[in-house]
C-alpha cells in the first residue's frame, strides 16, 4: 500500500515537536519512546505497520484543541484513532505524524431517560455505552461485532454498523450531536438533544468522514427501551438462490426483523466443525431474529415459518429456550473466529442490492476458483451487507498480493451489482485505492471540497479515504 | 423556467450569469429570494425494487405519484412527509426533491427518523454545473463523504438534486392511537412516559382541544397488545383508545391542522422534547406539539420575536412566516464552515443566495 513520502521538514524536527507538546500537555499524555509508540503502528488491519512520530493521549476537550492547534501551527499531521478496531487502516499512522488517541477520554456525561439520550466522551466503548444505561432498561443500538473494544469516536468516523440495524440504523441514525475539535484547534458545537439541524446538516458529513474533517470528543447519542425480548429462528436452504428469495419475501410482506443473517456452505462447514453449534448441512443459511414480547414474537416468527416453508427449507428452527436461541446465534457470532482457522483471513464489507445476492454468490465463487483462495460469506442479508472472508497465508510469499487482487474484484463486483465498497468498515487505506471504480472524479472533487473546508492544509487524516493521486496537490499544498 | 431533464439543468447552471431561484413544487416557500425561477420538474420512478425496499426517482417527481406507487406494494415513506399548503396558504403539489431539500418529516421521525434518514443517494448539479452523485441505491453504504446528508435540508443552497434514492419501510397493517385530554402543562410527563416505555411508539404529540396522542403500528395482535399495555401504565391519564379513526388525527398533527386559519406569525422549533410544552406556553400557548415535545409549531402576534419570547431552550427556531431570521443564526464557528461549504459547492453564490442566513 503506497503512503505519502512522510516530510523530511516534519521528522527533522521531532524532538522539537515533542517538547512543544509536553508544555501544552500533561507529561503523561505524550508519548515518543519508540518502545511505546510501537502499540499504535497499526489497527485491526495489521498488514500494515509504520511507527508515528509521537503519540498524544489527552483528557478534556481542551487538551485536544491544544494538541491539534499546536500541530497545525507546526504543520505536523494527525492521525486521530479511537480504539484502533479499525478494519481498513483507518488510524493507520504515517511516520510524521502524531497519533491523537481518545482512550482516556471515556466519561459518561449525562444520561437523560425523559429526554432518550446519552452524553459520553468519544473514547468511551461501544459497549459500555449500553453498560452504563442498561440496569434502567435502555440501550445503544448501533452493535459492530468489536463492540466490546470499539470507541464511538471510532463508529462515528466509520459510520459504524452492526447486525441490528436492519431495524435500528447505523451510527449516523442515532447520532443527535457532537463536539468536534478541529485541525485549527477551535472547538464547534454540532446539533445536540433535538431532531435534526437548524442550517446545513453538518453532522451528516462528520459522521463517516474518517477522521478527516475534525476529532468527535463527545457524543450526544439517541438510547432505546430494551425490547422485552428477542428470538432467532434458523432455516437452512439448498441453495443461495432459494434463501436470496425468502429473504426478499420476507422483507416484502411487511415483517421488519431486527436481523437477518446469511451464511454459505464454507462458512457454514468452518463454523460446524469449530464450534458445533448444529447447523444443519445445507448450501445457505439464514438466522432470522425478531423482538417484542412473546405474543409479538409468535405472530412475527408465525408469518416467517409461512413464508419460509414456501421455499421448502431443508431445516427450519425455532429457538424454544433461551438456550437454544444462543445455540443458533454461538455459529454466526464465532464465525469469524472458525474462518480464522483455516488461515489468515480478509474482511470485506462491500454491499449490494439485495436482489442481486445469489447472483454476486455465484461469481464470488467464481472468482475464489480462479484465485485459488478459499472465500466463505457471512453478512447481513436484510441489508445487502457482504462479508466475504478470504482466506490466505500471509507468511507464504506473494499471498497477501494475491488475496488483495482477489477482494478488490469482489469489491468491483459490488460496484457493478449497484452496490458499494463498503457498508460499514469504511475506506480507510484499504479500499482507498479502489474508490475510483465506484466514484467519478467530479464525485470525489465534491467529497474534497468537504474536507477544504474543515482542514485546509489537509493534515488530518489526508492519506486515506482519497487515492493518492487524486488528492496530491491538495496534500501538497 | 421548467427543466425536465438533468443535462439542461447543467446547461442552465453552467450559462447562468445571475441568481438562481431553485423550486421543486413551490408549496413551501420560507425563506424568499430573488433570482430567475427554475422549477425543477427532472420526473419519473427510474427503479422500484420492492424486495429490496429501495426506490429511485428524478427529484421533481410528485411526491403523491411516490406514495402511491410504494403504497400499492405495501410499502411507504418511513418519515411521513406531509403537506404544509393549509398551513402555509401554498397550492400545487409537493415534489419529492422539494421534500429532500426541506428535509420534511412527520410524526413518524422520532421513530423511524428524518428525511435525511431514509435518503440512501442523491445525483445533484454544482454551482460549476458538474453532476455530482452520492451515495447508491445500498441501504448501508460508508463509501465516502456523506454528502446525502449534507444536500437533505439544505434548501437548494449546495446544488440542485436531479435524482434522489430512498429506503422504504414496510406500511404497517394496523395502528392504533392513544388519547389523552392533558393541558399543555402535563404534557411534557406524558410524552416522556410514552416514548420511554417498551412498546415502541411511532408518535407523540399534543393538539389543542384533543391532549396528548400516541401512536402504536405494527402487526394486528402486536398493535392490540402494546395498546393495552401503554394503557395500562397509563392509566392516570384516562387513556381513550382509537383504533384506525385514529389516523385523521395524525394527518391534522402532521399539517398542523389547528394552526392552519389561525392569525399571527408562524413558528418552527425543534428543542429538547422536554423544553416543548414550557416553550409553547412562553409563546402564548397557540401551539401544537409533534416529536415527543421536540417539535413546537407556535402562531404568535405578528412581529413578536417568538426566539426571545421562547428563551431559553436547547435547539433552534425557523420563523416560516414573520419578519425574523428564517433560520436560526448560527454560533460563528459553524457559521463559518457552512458558509465555507456554500462558497466551495456554488463558487459563483447561484442558488438561493442567502436564503440560510
Amino acid at each position: 500500500m503506497e503512503m505519502p513520502v512522510p516530510s523530511a521538514t516534519v521528522l527533522a524536527q521531532k524532538a522539537r515537536i515533542v517538547k512543544a507538546l509536553r508544555k501544552v500537555l500533561p507529561r503523561d499524555a505524550v508519548i515518543d519512546d519508540p518502545a511505546e509508540t510501537r502499540a499504535y503502528e497499526c489497527d485491526a488491519l495489521s498488514a500494515y505497520r509504520c511507527a508515528p512520530l509521537a503519540v498524544v493521549l489527552p483528557r478534556t476537550t481542551a487538551e485536544v484543541a491544544d494538541a491539534l492547534k499546536l500541530c497545525h501551527e507546526m504543520g505536523v499531521p494527525v492521525v486521530p484513532r479511537g480504539a484502533g478496531t479499525s478494519l481498513a487502516g483507518g488510524s493507520m499512522p504515517s511516520a510524521d505524524a502524531v497519533v491523537l488517541g481518545l482512550a482516556r477520554m471515556n466519561r459518561v456525561l449525562e444520561v437523560d431517560f425523559d429526554n432518550r439520550f446519552i452524553r459520553v466522551e468519544a473514547g468511551r466503548t461501544n459497549l459500555s455505552v449500553t453498560g452504563a444505561i442498561e440496569a434502567q432498561g435502555w440501550f445503544y443500538a448501533p452493535d459492530p461485532s468489536s463492540q466490546l473494544a470499539c470507541a464511538i469516536a471510532g463508529n462515528i468516523g466509520m459510520n459504524s454498523g452492526g447486525a441490528h440495524c436492519l431495524k435500528y440504523g447505523v451510527t449516523t441514525n442515532n447520532l443527535m450531536g457532537v463536539t468536534l475539535v478541529t485541525m485549527q484547534g477551535e472547538v464547534v458545537e454540532i446539533g445536540g438533544p433535538y431532531c435534526d439541524a437548524g442550517g446545513l446538516d453538518l453532522l451528516g458529513v462528520i459522521c463517516g468522514s474518517e477522521g478527516q474533517l475534525g476529532v468527535v470528543t463527545e457524543a450526544t447519542l439517541r438510547i432505546l427501551r430494551q425490547p422485552e425480548g428477542a428470538r432467532p429462528v434458523l432455516i437452512g436452504y439448498a441453495s443461495n438462490e432459494v434463501a436470496g428469495a425468502c429473504v426478499a419475501d420476507i422483507i416484502r410482506a411487511g415483517i421488519l426483523p431486527v436481523a437477518i443473517e446469511f451464511m454459505d456452505r464454507p462458512c457454514i462447514e468452518a463454523t460446524e466443525a469449530f464450534c458445533h453449534a448444529g447447523y444443519p448441512d445445507c448450501e445457505a443459511l439464514l438466522i432470522v431474529e425478531c423482538e417484542g414480547s412473546e405474543a409479538e414474537i409468535a405472530e412475527q416468527l408465525g408469518l416467517i415459518s409461512q413464508i419460509a416453508a414456501r421455499h421448502n427449507p431443508v431445516e427450519f428452527r425455532e429457538a424454544q429456550s433461551g438456550d437454544e436461541a444462543k445455540r443458533i446465534w454461538l455459529g454466526r457470532k464465532s464465525a469469524f473466529g472458525a474462518m480464522g482457522q483455516k488461515g489468515d483471513y480478509m474482511c470485506l464489507d462491500g454491499t449490494i442490492p439485495v436482489s442481486s445476492l445469489p447472483d454476486v454468490l455465484r461469481r464470488i465463487g467464481e472468482i475464489s476458483q480462479e484465485f485459488g483462495l478459499e472465500v466463505g460469506n457471512v453478512f447481513h442479508a436484510g441489508d445487502g451487507n457482504m462479508h466475504p472472508l478470504i482466506i490466505y497465508n500471509a507468511n507464504e510469499p506473494g499471498q497477501q498480493e494475491l488475496c488483495e487482487r482477489m477482494g478488490a474484484e469482489i469489491l468491483k463486483l459490488c460496484v457493478e451489482a449497484g452496490g458499494c465498497l463498503t457498508g460499514e468498515h469504511g475506506v480507510g487505506l484499504e479500499k482507498r485505492d479502489l474508490m475510483e471504480a465506484q466514484f467519478a472524479p467530479e464525485d470525489l472533487e465534491a467529497q474534497m471540497r468537504v474536507k477544504d473546508v474543515f482542514d485546509p492544509q489537509w493534515l488530518l487524516n489526508a492519506a486515506k479515504v482519497f487515492p493518492l493521486h487524486v488528492s496530491a496537490a491538495r496534500r501538497a499544498g | 423556467m421548467r427543466v425536465t431533464r438533468e443535462s439542461e439543468l447543467v446547461e442552465v447552471v453552467r450559462e447562468a450569469t445571475g441568481p438562481l431561484q431553485i423550486i421543486g413544487g413551490g408549496t413551501r416557500p420560507v425563506g424568499q429570494v430573488a433570482g430567475t425561477s427554475v422549477q425543477v420538474a427532472i420526473s419519473g420512478i427510474s427503479l422500484y425494487e420492492p424486495g429490496a425496499l429501495t426506490l429511485i426517482a428524478g427529484a421533481g417527481t410528485l411526491l403523491r405519484v411516490i406514495e402511491e406507487a410504494v403504497a400499492a406494494e405495501g410499502q411507504r415513506l418511513p418519515f411521513e412527509p406531509a403537506s404544509w399548503n393549509a398551513l402555509l396558504g401554498t397550492t400545487g403539489e409537493s415534489t419529492i426533491g422539494g421534500v429532500v431539500a426541506a428535509n420534511v418529516s412527520g410524526p413518524r421521525r422520532i421513530q423511524a427518523g428524518a428525511c435525511r434518514d431514509s435518503l440512501i443517494g442523491v445525483r445533484f448539479v454544482d454551482g460549476t454545473g458538474a453532476v455530482v452523485k452520492n451515495g447508491g441505491r445500498v441501504m448501508k453504504n460508508v463509501t465516502g463523504y456523506d454528502l446525502v446528508k449534507l444536500m437533505t435540508g439544505s434548501w437548494g443552497t449546495l446544488g440542485v438534486l436531479s435524482e434522489v434514492a430512498f429506503k422504504l419501510l414496510p406500511a404497517a397493517p394496523a395502528q392504533a392511537t392513544l388519547v389523552m385530554n392533558v393541558p399543555l402543562a402535563q404534557a411534557a410527563t406524558v410524552l416522556s412516559k410514552a416514548l420511554g416505555s417498551q412498546f415502541d411508539v411511532s408518535g407523540a404529540g399534543w393538539l389543542p382541544g384533543v391532549g396528548v396522542i400516541v401512536r402504536l403500528e405494527g402487526l394486528a395482535d402486536s398493535v392490540a397488545y402494546r395498546a393495552a399495555k401503554l394503557a395500562e401504565g397509563l392509566a392516570a391519564y384516562a387513556p381513550e383508545i382509537l383504533r384506525a379513526e385514529g389516523a385523521q388525527l395524525w394527518r391534522d398533527l402532521a399539517e398542523v391542522k389547528p394552526l392552519q386559519s389561525a392569525r399571527g406569525d408562524l413558528w418552527r422549533f425543534s428543542v429538547k422534547p422536554s423544553q416543548g410544552p414550557e416553550i409553547a406556553a412562553r409563546l402564548g400557548g397557540q401551539a401544537v406539539l409533534d416529536w415527543g415535545g421536540g417539535l413546537v409549531w407556535a402562531r404568535v402576534p405578528e412581529g413578536a420575536d417568538a426566539r426571545a419570547l421562547a428563551a431559553p431552550y436547547t435547539g433552534h427556531a425557523t420563523c416560516l412566516r414573520g419578519p425574523f431570521a428564517t433560520f436560526e443564526p448560527e454560533p460563528a464557528p459553524v457559521a463559518a464552515l457552512s458558509r465555507g461549504l456554500r462558497a466551495r459547492f456554488d463558487p459563483k453564490g447561484l442558488f438561493n443566495p442567502g436564503k440560510m442566513g
